[in-house]
């Protein structure tokens, strides 16, 4: 399996991906900006994500909101930002591409004098109320915050969310957003894949008709920070939620960096399905928890390792972390077996299938063009990143496990119901994060 | 050389014309339906098995038991204890999930063509063989009962169960499919079995399966798995309850909306639904509602997203749907809302609807931007095997004609703003239903002063 391309260069250095499918009348426009929420300053937080939001309200010669065209010609488009990068899509059909190639070098090329403050005010309103929606209100979704500040220290890139802080979005002003934009936001700085019912050569044509005029603007360097450093940390938040949960957190590989597939390995053997060992163990077998997962979080800095469970009534997060750290212990010391191994190859085999069903969106084939070119450099990585998960071995997965979680320091966070605090982990200290 | 002119935008070339995928139908001999597409380019194949019964079926006294009995169905079948089934599939790498709506169960798999054969031999297992043993009954129940525990701390969850209750009462559609502990408490083993009795039948059933094989390839895996799978003798137990038919139940007469608020003290924002009954999945008007609601609510440039986010900045997002169901299903108009703006949003929410009903009807030029962005957007519906599969299913459930997609751009195009604004007579904003979840002591003076009429208190339920 792999996504065939094409790589071009325009005049001004931007990078343009090209993959050719002709099953649907469609063509997937995917522009990635190598900026996200870790190249924001301490108490300016929050800010590429707001900065996304105002990239749809118009540009200098297409001045009102960008969903209407788009939509018109029976477009979806859509953005998201991360601590990594910024991206922006649509999917098209196929007679309305140059209108989408349009819209994407206007913004691209001539974004500032279309901003203004009233703008800027109405959307720094939708993202508070975003934050309320999807952190605020949600239970367990304050969380996060208490997870990464504790794991990365202060001034770290990802001591904070993406969200960012409600005082730093209202602090934020109109010259940030137009420095912002001159620093990030030009050829120098972006990936753009197309991907579907496309000619490569007219295709090319069209863009570089589009984009090949933009300034290519300033070379933007990697982040500096000065490193992590794991350290054991045990705290409690209260929250309006019905069972406590326990989230563990250890900080591990990079995305692609050694011992990061095999993390994923782990966090499979452990937690993905009825069959893992903490769901068998904890929800199948002692009914403990009500719930188990596992995640590998990776990032281009470095990457964070998660486990999560619930408990269920009656059981405390004490017995919880009591199961979650024996089964690690095992895992570690005497390595998955070879039939957990198997089973997991075989998953990760089907989902890089499962992968290339769409063109576009998020996740789709132009995505992950653009994730391998802005990450390792190379769009083909496709393969390569598969061989990493059919390289592991049972000894590997061990000592990734052993190395990067039982050996080292982790971040224990307890979410108990408001009032319990008896039912955390013992010594906990107890943090507010608003 | 391209000439780039920025003084207007490039208008769109002609529209896309779909190809639509060419279906074959077969029945296996105990009244299944087989529905095959050949879908090429990607070796997946997907598997759609259709149940036409949902939640709406649950007998009266056991809100819950579809749903109870559908998680129930891969603990164990055939010769397999359930974490050898789940073992099975992972082994393949296939996606197995269960999904339980109002009106019909849907159990999705995909999986790679090698793999199909030995795929479907586990979901016939799973459908047509499951032990539903009480161990595994009451582990799983159990989970239940947890899930609906920490729903009612999930303000969607309970602004959705809100409106449904003010809406439809005891109807079958007055519930979410997850039931009640009540409902939950009050089931036993021999229900889920005398349920599954009941409702899986292979009549009853229809397999859609698209993806990189022929269609007597695909056939003869559908066949291979559940050619023998035949409806059980009739009888049960009398003494247990049966499945309901939502199409013999009319949602209750209300002469006044009802309204309510779910007290959340210190929440951050105000979860809203507004609604009413509409009408079900084979109303007339299908497609001028369609068109309507997406002027309406149902995209990003519609009138409610572009004043309540766009213009004021009271929300993330907020939009609108008719849920076409079997039976005449709600019209729902949803949002999150900053509490301090809440009786605000709940005004403007009412005021748009009162003016698209009314003394602000559907433009020409929204009429053309709606329909636009339904028939043009079309193509990207059958982008993959899963897409398709589910297509077609959703056809088989509402027992719609074959030729139902061929027709979508057509039907979408033929409607008129006459059409519009006779459908928009359908909503009826005097008797629009509000229920929130919010902090009440902030939030309720200001809904007083709406003059909507008496607003009472609910607890979250479960």
């Amino acid at each position: 399996m792999d996504i065939p391309y094409t790589k071009h260069a325009l005049g001004n250095g931007l990078p343009v991906l090209i993959h050719e499918d002709h099953r649907c009348p469609i063509v997937a426009v995917n522009l990635w900006y190598h900026v996200g929420s870790k190249n924001e300053q301490p108490g300016r937080t929050g800010f590429a994500h707001l900065f996304e939001h105002l990239m749809f309200e118009g540009s200098e010669h297409y001045d009102h909101g960008y969903f209407q065209p788009l939509q018109q010609a029976g477009a979806v488009l859509n953005g998201s930002t991360n601590p990594d990068r910024t991206n922006y899509w649509e999917v098209v059909p196929t007679s309305s591409l140059e209108l989408a190639l349009w819209m994407e070098s206007d913004r691209m090329g001539h974004l500032l004098p279309a901003l203004t403050d009233e703008k800027f005010r109405n959307q720094r309103d939708v993202v508070l109320n975003e934050r309320r929606q999807n952190y605020e209100n949600r239970p367990y979704g304050m969380v996060v915050m208490a997870i990464v500040d504790a794991l990365f220290p202060p001034g770290h890139p990802y001591h904070w969310l993406t969200i960012g802080s409600p005082d730093d979005l209202r602090a934020a002003s109109l010259d940030d957003v137009r420095a912002f934009f001159s620093r990030y936001y030009h050829p120098a700085n972006a990936s753009l894949a197309l991907a579907g019912d496309v000619d490569p050569d007219s295709v090319l044509a069209m863009v570089d008709a589009y984009f090949g005029g933009i300034e290519p603007g300033p070379a933007v360097g990697s982040v500096a920070h000065g490193g992590e450093t794991a350290r054991e940390a045990r705290l409690v938040m209260e929250d309006a939620v019905e069972l406590p949960r326990l989230y563990l957190n250890w900080l591990s590989p990079a995305i692609f960096a050694q011992g990061d597939a095999d993390l994923d390995l782990v966090a499979d053997v452990l937690a993905d399905g009825k069959s893992s060992r903490l769901y068998r163990n904890m929800v199948y077998e002692r009914r403990i928890a009500t719930d188990v997962a596992a995640m590998q979080q990776s990032r281009e800095l470095c990457g964070f390792f998660q486990l999560v469970a619930t408990a269920a009534p009656g059981h405390t997060l004490a017995e919880l972390e009591a199961a979650m750290s024996a089964e690690l212990a095992h895992v570690a010391e005497s390595g998955p077996t070879s039939a957990e191994i198997q089973r997991s190859l075989a998953q990760a085999e089907a989902q890089f299938v499962y992968r290339v069903q769409t063109v576009g969106g998020f996740g789709g084939k132009s995505d992950q063009l653009n994730q391998y070119n802005v990450f390792v450099g190379d769009p083909g990585y496709f393969g390569r990143d598969l061989q990493r998960y059919r390289e592991a071995t049972p000894a590997s997965v061990a000592a990734s496990a052993r190395n990067v979680l039982l050996e080292a320091p982790r971040v224990a966070v307890s979410v108990v119901p408001r009032g319990r605090l008896d039912l955390a982990l013992p010594d906990s200290a107890k943090v507010v994060c608003s | 050389m391209i000439a780039v002119d920025r003084s207007r935008l490039p208008t769109p070339g002609p529209d896309p014309i779909v190809r639509f995928p060419e279906v074959s139908r077969r029945v296996l001999p105990g009244g299944l339906r087989v529905r095959t597409v050949e879908h090429r380019g990607v070796p997946v194949v997907s598997f759609m098995l259709l149940l036409s019964s949902g939640s709406a079926a649950d007998p009266v006294d056991r809100p819950g038991l579809a749903a109870l009995t559908a998680d129930m169905l891969d603990e164990g079948s055939g010769s397999r204890s359930a974490l050898e089934i789940e073992d099975a599939l992972s082994s393949m790498g296939a996606q197995f999930e269960t999904e339980v709506g109002s009106d019909a169960t849907v159990l999705s798999l995909l999986t790679l063509p090698r793999f199909a054969d030995e795929a479907l031999g586990l979901l016939s297992d799973i459908v047509a063989r499951p032990r539903l043993a009480a161990e595994d009954f009451d582990r799983v129940r159990e989970l239940r009962l947890n899930r609906l525990r920490q729903l009612r701390d999930l303000a969607p969850a309970v602004a959705d169960l809100a409106l449904a209750r003010l809406l439809y009462a005891d109807h079958p559609y007055g519930r979410l499919p997850i039931g009640t502990v009540r409902g939950l408490e009050g089931s036993a083993p021999v229900d889920v079995s005398n349920f599954h009795r009941e409702v899986w039948r292979p009549s009853q059933v229809t397999i859609v399966a698209a993806g990189d094989a022929t269609h007597d390839e695909l056939f003869g895996v559908v066949e291979h798995a559940f050619g023998w799978w035949t409806d059980p003798a009739p009888g049960h137990d009398s003494a247990v309850p049966v499945a309901r038919n939502v199409m013999t139940m009319a949602a209750p007469f209300l002469p006044t909306a009802p309204h309510a608020i779910v007290d959340r003290p210190g929440a951050a924002q105000s979860e809203l639904r507004i609604g009413q009954v509409a009408v079900p999945r084979l109303t007339p008007d299908y497609y001028a509602l369609l068109v309507l609601n997406t002027i309406l609510g149902g995209q990003f440039v519609s009138r409610l997203n572009m004043n309540l986010r766009e213009d004021k900045g009271f929300t993330y997002g907020v939009r609108s749907g008719f849920e076409f169901r079997r039976a005449p299903g709600p019209f729902v108009v949803q949002a999150a809302v900053q509490t301090g703006v809440t009786a605000d949003a709940v005004r403007e929410i009412l005021s748009e609807v009162r003016a698209i009903a009314g003394p602000r009807p559907a433009t020409a030029a929204e009429l053309d931007l709606a329909k636009s962005a339904l028939t043009r957007g079309y193509a990207r519906s059958f982008e993959t095997a899963g897409q398709i599969a589910r297509g077609l299913a959703q056809l088989a459930l509402y027992e719609l004609p074959d030729d139902t997609l061929e027709q979508f751009v057509p039907s979408v195009h033929a409607v008129d703003i006459d059409a519009v604004t006779a459908a928009a007579g359908r909503l009826d904003p005097a008797r629009m239903t509000v229920a929130i979840v919010g902090d009440r002591e902030k939030v309720e003076p200001g809904l007083r002063g709406l003059g909507i009429g008496a607003l009472t208190v609910l607890e979250a339920e479960a």
